[in-house]
This record gives structure tokens, C-alpha cells and sequence, in this order.
């Protein structure tokens, strides 16, 4: 097993009074691709928004247990949220560029977090972050054009070239091809291979054949406790076992389209 | 339950679709002509009042309406010293509540901790804007003019307006600012940024279009109140140029309403022509934020 990037310990998530994920233990090789699958409403997107902090955001959300990255506990009261989701970026589930043209959108991210270079400077990390997500080509012509005014698989790749910018230790990406159509998804697939040489990344993804295809190791979310309303772990291995010799019945159930 | 058993049972009961089209129809087109006479009624009215105005008042409508001051003779009387005091009226009060009042909507609506205290502040504010406002006019009397000692000054009126339309401006604000999408919020938090960061550079560049629209309409408000102005002693009878804020003035409506209360008729016309002036104004404004509206509006 590969070092760990991020360790979960007995981490629980509260909406309110309810307990959304319950328990959770996960270590997040570094390096790799880990895909969070499972069936909907099992807590697998607050799971992922756990990771950077992106849940207290939520009115009334309550976070429990220990986030470790690089051996400080991401809910310690002493660690900046700000800080934390510098290092871990995100992607969204729906292509959500600034308003703002091609250009400004990493700019944007770079400057606020103090990015001391010139002109020429950030002229070469924009380019090399639009590179980085496979954009570059499409877009070296219309830096200046607004983002909205690129396709959704385009969009998708820009979000992900805002984050790249930041150097971030761990990419979070959340089901980011699910509103994109089939070839726009294949180059965000083939991007992250390209991309877990440099970063950790965790996704989630409702499509099994995603998952398949790019993970490495794969974490099998299910409802469970009184009631089954709280989701929790039930499986996590490299994604080759869980696809094809999962130990727990229900993942195998899962994987194979039994339910779900 | 299949298709075919639906059937048999509609067919059974001899439950058949009976669809009356023709009477549907008439129907529809009877509350059509209700509608249809409903605004040509708004519109007729409107257009004899505007007709009325404009026969009344076009005479009037020459160059010394604007350099005259108000005088006992008809002949030799303007709206200058109103005109001056409307427009230093609104620009004094756009500058106060400019920042007062989209400071505690961006503040509302951003950083308020969602509890009882700011649902109790957020009601009252929006309650706020429903009051009369010779309500403020009162308490403009009461807390400018005589507990602050500011007199009948421009500043005490400037002060009372900024109250009346607060509430409006803190409103349309905090619409402006819920309608940029929360994803937008959250691409820029998991960038790193802080709470002010994102207010800073997306949720308000992307709400001033909203934001400016609201603040028009407001001072568009502020320019035809009549009322709270009246409260704290701006119907006065001013015969010079406002020399500063602490000079005694009066405005548009309230020069009207002066002219309108005179017996002779050559006033009444007069008054015609000031709300010309006001019309115009009052429309113009209103256009101004039609289009800064379109200008500046994020589709998403």
C-alpha cells in the first residue's frame, strides 16, 4: 500500500440532528485515484466536502473525528479552513467558472492567495495550468473571452485548471463528468490519469464503469445503523477487488447492478 | 393496474371524456377581455392626467421655470431654488445611504450569523420599508431638527430621507446579492478564499447590476416624497441659491403642492409645469435603472 495522503479517523457528520455519515475510517493513498461509489443519498458527496472543509458552510453541520494531512488534523481549531481547501482543491459536480474571462478565472485564485510573480510570470502559470488540464489548445486564442462562454466539458476543464494553478496537494472531484456528455467525460478521465502522477485525487461518481476504468482503489459507501440512515464505508480496496472479489455481499450486489 | 384495464373500467361506468372545448374556449376568451379592459382603464386614466399636465403646463415650460425663483407673480416665477434643493437632496442622500445601506445588506445577507437576533433585525428592517413615511418625517423633526439642533437644514432633510429609503435600499441589496448562485460561492471558496474575498470580487460584481437598480428606485422614491420633508419644515418660501447643507431649502413636490393651494389659476398652471420637470425627472431615473439593469445583469 501506498503512503497515505489523507488518514479519516471515526469521522461522523452531522446535518442538524441527523447523522449523515457515521464512523468513517479511510486512508486516502497518495498518488492515487480513489473512487467513492455508491447508491444515492449515502453521504458519498459530504464525505468528499469533509475533506476540505467544504461542509461548514452548510448551516447546521457538524463534523466529528480527525481529518489527518500531512500529520495535522484538518479540524484542529488552530488549522485555517482558508488554508486547508488552498492545499486540498475542488472541482464540483456542475461547471461552476467565474463570470470572468478564461483568463481571470486562474488568475483570480493565484492572487488571492498571494501569488507574488509579474506580469510574464503569471502569463506562464495560467498557460502552464490550462496545459496541465488539457485546455490549453482550445483556449490560447481566447484568454480574454468570458468562461461562460465555453462548452461544458471545456467549463469542467477550466475548474480544474483554477485548481491545478494552486498547486494543491489533493484534487476532490465531485461526479465532475456527470453533466458532461461522453467525449468530454473520457478527456476528464484520461486528464486524471494524467494528473495522479502529481496530485492526490478523490472522486465520486455514480457511474460504475467510471469508476472501473480510473481508480485505483475504490471505497464502497452503504446506508447502515438504526434504521439505515446514516451512511458509513462498508468496503474500501483497490478498485480491481472491489469489482471483481469484493468481500462484502452488498458491494458485490452493487457493482454487479443488483440494486442500487 | 395496466392500460387496458383503465380502460375497460372507464368504458364499464361509461365515464367518457366529455373535452367542451368550445365552452373552454369562450371562457378563456371572457377573462381575456376582463384583463384586457382592466389595463386599458389604467391607461386611459393615466393618459388624461398626462394629457391634462402637459396642455396645462407646456406654456410654462420655458427657460425661466429653471432661473426664476418663486415669486407672488405668476409671470416672473420658477422652480429654481426646488430644483436646486431636489437635486442636492438626492445627491447628498444617494451618498449617505449609498454605503449605509449596501454595507448592512451585503453584512445581512453575507457574514450575520443566522440566528434570533438577525431574523429579529431582518423583520423589522423589512417591516421598515412599509412605513408611512410621514412616520420619518416625525422622527426626523424630533431627532434632527431639534435633538441634534440641525434646524430646517438641507442636512436634516438629507439625514430624514436617508431613514425612508434605508430600508428599500437594505432589501433590494440583499436580493441582489441571493440571486448570485451558490455555486458560484463555493468555486471560490475551495479556492482559498476568505469570506471577504468572495464577497469582494464575485458575489458583489456580480450583484452591482441589482444593487444600482435598487438604489435608483429608491432615490426615484426620495425625490417624490412630499410628506416627511413637509414633517420637518421644508415648506418654506426660498428666494436664493442653497449656499451648503445647513441652509434652509425646499423641493420639487413641495414647490408644486405651493403652487397647486394658490387661487389664481396662471399658478395652477405653473404647478403643471413643475410636474412636468418631475415627470421627467422621476422617468429618467427609472429608465437609468432599466438600463444599468440590463447593462450590468449576470445571466446565469
Amino acid at each position: 500500500m501506498e503512503p497515505t495522503a489523507l488518514d479519516i479517523r471515526n469521522l461522523r457528520v452531522y446535518y442538524g440532528d441527523f447523522l449523515a455519515i457515521k464512523d468513517v475510517n479511510l486512508s486516502i493513498p497518495r498518488h492515487q485515484i480513489t473512487a467513492i461509489i455508491g447508491p444515492s443519498g449515502v453521504g458519498k458527496s459530504t464525505l468528499l466536502r469533509a475533506l476540505n472543509r467544504m461542509n461548514e458552510l452548510v448551516p447546521g453541520c457538524r463534523t466529528e473525528g480527525e481529518i489527518l494531512f500531512d500529520g495535522m488534523n484538518i479540524y484542529d481549531p488552530r488549522v485555517d479552513p482558508v488554508e486547508v481547501r488552498r492545499r486540498i482543491g475542488m472541482v464540483f459536480q456542475k461547471p461552476n467558472p467565474f463570470p470572468k474571462s478564461i483568463y481571470e478565472n486562474i488568475a483570480w485564485g493565484l492572487r488571492i492567495n498571494g501569488f507574488r510573480g509579474n506580469r510574464a510570470q503569471m502569463d506562464e502559470v495560467v498557460e502552464q495550468a490550462l496545459r496541465a488540464a488539457a485546455l490549453w489548445d482550445e483556449v490560447k486564442d481566447k484568454l480574454h473571452q468570458s468562461g461562460l462562454s465555453l462548452s461544458g466539458g471545456q467549463q469542467q476543464r477550466l475548474c480544474l485548471a483554477r485548481v491545478i494553478a494552486l498547486q494543491p496537494e489533493v484534487i476532490l472531484l465531485d461526479e465532475p463528468a456527470s453533466a458532461l456528455d461522453p467525449i468530454a467525460t473520457l478527456k476528464i478521465e484520461e486528464l486524471m490519469r494524467e494528473l495522479k502522477k502529481d496530485y492526490t485525487i478523490v472522486i465520486v461518481t455514480h457511474n460504475m464503469q467510471q469508476a472501473a476504468r480510473v481508480s485505483d482503489y475504490t471505497a464502497m459507501m452503504m446506508l447502515t445503523g438504526e434504521g439505515e440512515r446514516s451512511g458509513t464505508v462498508i468496503e474500501f480496496d483497490r478498485t480491481k477487488i472491489i469489482f471483481t472479489n469484493p468481500r462484502d455481499k452488498r458491494t458485490e450486489d452493487y457493482v454487479t447492478g443488483r440494486f442500487g | 393496474m395496466t392500460a387496458n384495464h383503465l380502460l375497460r373500467t372507464m368504458t364499464e361506468y361509461g365515464v367518457l371524456f366529455q373535452p367542451n372545448l368550445d365552452r373552454r374556449k369562450a371562457l378563456g376568451r371572457v377573462w381575456e377581455g376582463v384583463a384586457l379592459l382592466a389595463i386599458l382603464l389604467g391607461i386611459a386614466v393615466l393618459l388624461t392626467l398626462l394629457v391634462r399636465v402637459f396642455l396645462d403646463g407646456l406654456p410654462y415650460l420655458r427657460p425661466q421655470l429653471f432661473t426664476e425663483f418663486p415669486s407672488r407673480f405668476p409671470d416672473k416665477a420658477g422652480l429654481r431654488s426646488a430644483l436646486q434643493g431636489s437635486i442636492w437632496l438626492m445627491v447628498l442622500t444617494a451618498l449617505l445611504s449609498f454605503p449605509l445601506g449596501v454595507g448592512a445588506g451585503i453584512y445581512l445577507e453575507e457574514f450575520a450569523p443566522k440566528n434570533a437576533l438577525t431574523r429579529f433585525i431582518e423583520i423589522n428592517v423589512a417591516n421598515l420599508a412599509g412605513v408611512p413615511s410621514i412616520i420619518y418625517g416625525l422622527l426626523g423633526l424630533g431627532l434632527f431638527v431639534r435633538g441634534l439642533g440641525l434646524g430646517r437644514s438641507l442636512l436634516a432633510g438629507v439625514l430624514t430621507m436617508t431613514l425612508v429609503i434605508l430600508p428599500v435600499i437594505i432589501v433590494s441589496t440583499r436580493e441582489a446579492l441571493r440571486a448570485v448562485p451558490a455555486s458560484i460561492r463555493e468555486a471560490a471558496l475551495a479556492l482559498g478564499a476568505s469570506r471577504w474575498e468572495m464577497v469582494r470580487d464575485h458575489v458583489l460584481v456580480y450583484g452591482i447590476g441589482g444593487i444600482l437598480t435598487g438604489m435608483i428606485l429608491a432615490l426615484s422614491r426620495a425625490i417624490g416624497e412630499t410628506a416627511p420633508l413637509i414633517t420637518i419644515g421644508a415648506l418654506t418660501y426660498i428666494a436664493f441659491d442653497l449656499r451648503g447643507p445647513l441652509d434652509i431649502f425646499t423641493v420639487l413636490p413641495i414647490q408644486i403642492f405651493n403652487w397647486v393651494s394658490m387661487p389664481q389659476a396662471a399658478f395652477q398652471r405653473l404647478a403643471a409645469a413643475g410636474i412636468i420637470v418631475l415627470l421627467v425627472v422621476l422617468l429618467s431615473m427609472n429608465a437609468l435603472a432599466i438600463w444599468l439593469r440590463n447593462r450590468l445583469q449576470q445571466r446565469w
